[in-house]
């Protein structure tokens, strides 16, 4: 009740949760942080004047505390660790700690690196408790009362501003700040807490089979033609036969010229 | 029933091309285009060696069997342009279901994910003869695609509202639950992509309290029941499930139509549309300092090697073209450039649109991080380097100079562009 009060004044700073969930390193297999999660836990850090929480909602086991310690590495004094089973739909169980610790602002990684993957959290979270939901966050720019200004990421390094309504749960994209190093000392200093919940089993995520991915098969080039003369030449062709046009003892203003036609064509100038 | 009945004397006059009925009788019986083949009275196509072919240089005539020369004749400029074939065109009144398609429209055009997205609808309305189903695609806001009905659409709803332009998932959302109240569709089908789709699929799917099948990449037809392949666990795993209502399916996920054309009937919404409550602002997109952009993601980069002498110079003729910075290794070695701007495939695999290459000669390395470039520019002194021949244009000189040039014009069209907006 108290915290809810602190933020309702916004005088001593934002409450900010962070849904983390554990990782694994692409080559030895760890456990270790979620690239993702780990993120948004440093944008969470980044935020002035804040108070940051930690959950993690799954199984109790050893690789699971070994995982979050990562998380306790960056600087976090204590990570709650909601009981769950291993085949939990932890949605709901989240929603309940959220509606109860009421955050400004929740973050989490835009998709899971174990399990389903499938994004869809934030969104049943946001959905059933009524928030705004903010997808691809990349840094906070400002928070103002209950309005914060973001940037949100767009394909290919662009970004768009947006100001949402708080309280607001936010996917982070992986192109936000990187993540700060987790150092081993406050990582076995750190606390988790452990909170008992009971956990309602996903049936759905039961009937699923679930394997490694296999290499995508590369999309074949199907030359539809009537003519059995270019569906040969298609096929006999080499896939790069230096088609390129080589400009050779041209001045440079004539080289540029034409490198400034491909340009313009290709659409990459700013004029 | 009726004999076919044979005229022997127009077959003689056909036969003979000396007869002054010949042409005329040509032309009654080959009812076909050309004069130089017809439909033979036993029902074979029968062909005129004698009208068909040219006459060689050396004066002796030729027929091109191969379409060598007729392909040549098309692509010169004296004949008409080919026209693109004419594909049947596919109508489909009374559509057993909807499948709704919300494509991306990424600057108002389909993007090939879409038609991906789309021709994976079309497997889905087409499985079933006895039961045709109908794509209905969901535009937002004002488009300039001309090509719907190459890309498979049977219905179109345009939602040309001014408010739903641009990012506004909540307006959208608002109007994607009215269509299900009014058309209910059999199937959703979304881009699983960052333009937009992944963001409002999933807003529709948990809206319709439906477990979508995300990242889907393959569809798979099991004993008459759809089922799917879907990335899960950030592409390390593969998930196989029965199809539900809401996909959202990545790029390649099905080939994209090609065969037909469709109708691409306008629909609208009937009913009213409850206002959305927004809480979500746009403030627009903001201008990001090309340097910035990860070199992964950059669309266009001016890459240096070690050719060049003044950096200084490439520096700034990377800011005049706003282009990412690139680099050799070399240059990375010799401590010209910042480890993190190596190309390469021991740096960074780039995906640019446009790739700059100046003064850097190509090893196998840095070719094999520039795979993934749409157009590679080379600017070099060497001409037999690697790098040319990879190159859609090799510019041979000096690499500054040619900068410099290029810089000078880059410079002169924005002040004419300045005044021009200021006339």
């Amino acid at each position: 009740m108290k915290r809810h009060e602190s933020m309702a004044s916004g005088s001593s700073g934002l409450s900010v949760a962070v849904l983390v969930s554990t990782g694994r390193h692409s080559l030895t297999g760890r456990p270790g942080r979620a690239d993702q999660d780990a993120r948004a836990v440093e944008l969470a850090l980044n935020v002035e004047n804040s108070h940051i929480r930690l959950f993690h909602a799954g199984e109790p086991g050893e690789e699971c505390r070994e995982a979050l310690r990562g998380y306790l590495g960056m600087g976090i004094d204590s990570i709650s660790l909601i009981e769950q089973s291993a085949d939990a739909d932890v949605s709901a169980a989240l929603e309940e700690i959220l509606r109860e610790s009421k955050p400004g602002l929740v973050l989490t990684g835009t998709q899971a690196e174990q399990g389903e993957g499938s994004g869809l959290l934030p969104y049943m979270l946001a959905e059933s408790l009524g928030w705004s939901l903010i997808a691809g966050l990349v840094s906070i720019e400002s928070i103002e009362g209950n309005q914060a200004t973001i940037l949100q990421a767009l394909p290919r390094g662009q970004r768009r501003r947006l100001k949402v309504r708080l309280p607001a749960i936010a996917t982070v994209d992986e192109s936000a700040a990187r993540a700060r190093q987790s150092a081993f000392g406050p990582a076995q200093r750190g606390r988790i807490d452990t909170i008992s919940h009971d956990s309602s089993t996903d049936e759905a995520l039961a009937g699923l089979s679930i394997k490694a991915a296999r290499v995508r098969p590369k999309r074949l080039k199907i030359v539809k033609s009537k003519s059995a003369r270019d569906r040969f030449k298609a096929a006999a062709a080499k896939s790069e036969g230096g088609a390129g046009q080589v400009l050779s003892e041209v001045s440079a203003q004539e080289g540029a010229e034409a490198i400034f036609k491909l340009l313009q064509d290709e659409n990459v100038l700013s004029i | 029933m009726s004999l076919p009945r044979k005229n022997p004397r127009l077959e003689w006059i056909a036969r003979n091309r000396l007869h002054p009925d010949h042409a005329q009788v040509m032309a009654e019986q080959g009812a076909s285009a050309s004069p130089s083949q017809w439909m033979g009275p036993a029902g074979l196509v029968r062909r005129d060696p004698h009208r068909i072919g040219s006459i060689g240089p050396n004066g002796i005539k030729r027929i091109d069997r191969s379409g060598l020369l007729s392909s040549q004749a098309a692509a010169s400029p004296g004949r008409q342009a080919k026209s693109e074939p004419q594909k049947p065109l596919v109508t489909i009144d009374e559509p057993a279901f909807i499948i709704a398609v919300v494509p991306d429209m990424a600057g108002g055009e389909l993007t090939s994910h879409d038609r991906d997205v789309l021709g994976m609808a079309r497997q889905l309305a087409d499985a079933d003869p006895a039961r045709q189903g109908a794509v209905l695609a969901v535009v937002f806001g004002s488009h300039r695609e001309t090509r719907f009905e190459h890309a498979g659409v049977d219905r179109l709803l345009h939602l040309g509202d001014e408010r739903l332009e641009g990012y506004s998932p909540e307006r959208r959302l608002g109007q994607l639950e009215a269509l299900e109240r009014e058309y209910s569709p059999e199937r959703w089908v979304f881009p699983d992509s960052q333009l937009g789709g992944a963001e409002l699929g999933r807003r529709l799917s948990v809206r319709l309290r439906e477990r979508p099948a995300t990242q889907v990449w393959q569809l798979l037809s099991r004993d008459n029941e759809w089922a799917c392949e879907c990335r899960g666990a950030r592409e390390r795993s593969d998930i196989v499930r029965t199809l539900p209502r809401c996909i959202l399916a990545l790029e390649e996920c099905a080939e994209p139509v090609s065969e037909t054309r469709h109708e691409v009937r306008a629909v609208e919404l009937e009913g009213s549309v409850p206002e959305a409550m927004i809480r979500i602002d746009n403030l627009g997109q903001v201008a990001v300092d090309p340097a910035s952009v990860a070199l992964g993601e950059a669309e266009f980069i001016l890459s240096g090697g070690n050719g060049i002498k003044n950096w200084d110079r490439f520096h700034h003729a990377a800011v005049q073209l706003r282009a990412a910075e690139g680099a050799s290794r070399v240059a990375v070695d010799n401590g010209f450039m910042p480890r993190e701007r190596q190309v390469g495939a021991t740096g960074t695999w780039v995906s640019a649109r446009v790739y700059i290459a100046v003064g850097i000669s190509g090893a196998i390395q840095h070719l094999q991080g520039i795979e993934r470039c749409n157009k590679v520019v080379a600017i070099n002194r060497d001409m037999g380097c690697d790098m040319v021949k990879r190159a859609d244009l090799a510019v041979i000189g000096d690499a500054e100079e040619i900068l410099e040039a290029l810089v000078a014009l880059i410079d002169q069209k924005r002040t004419e562009e300045a005044r021009h907006e200021a006339a």
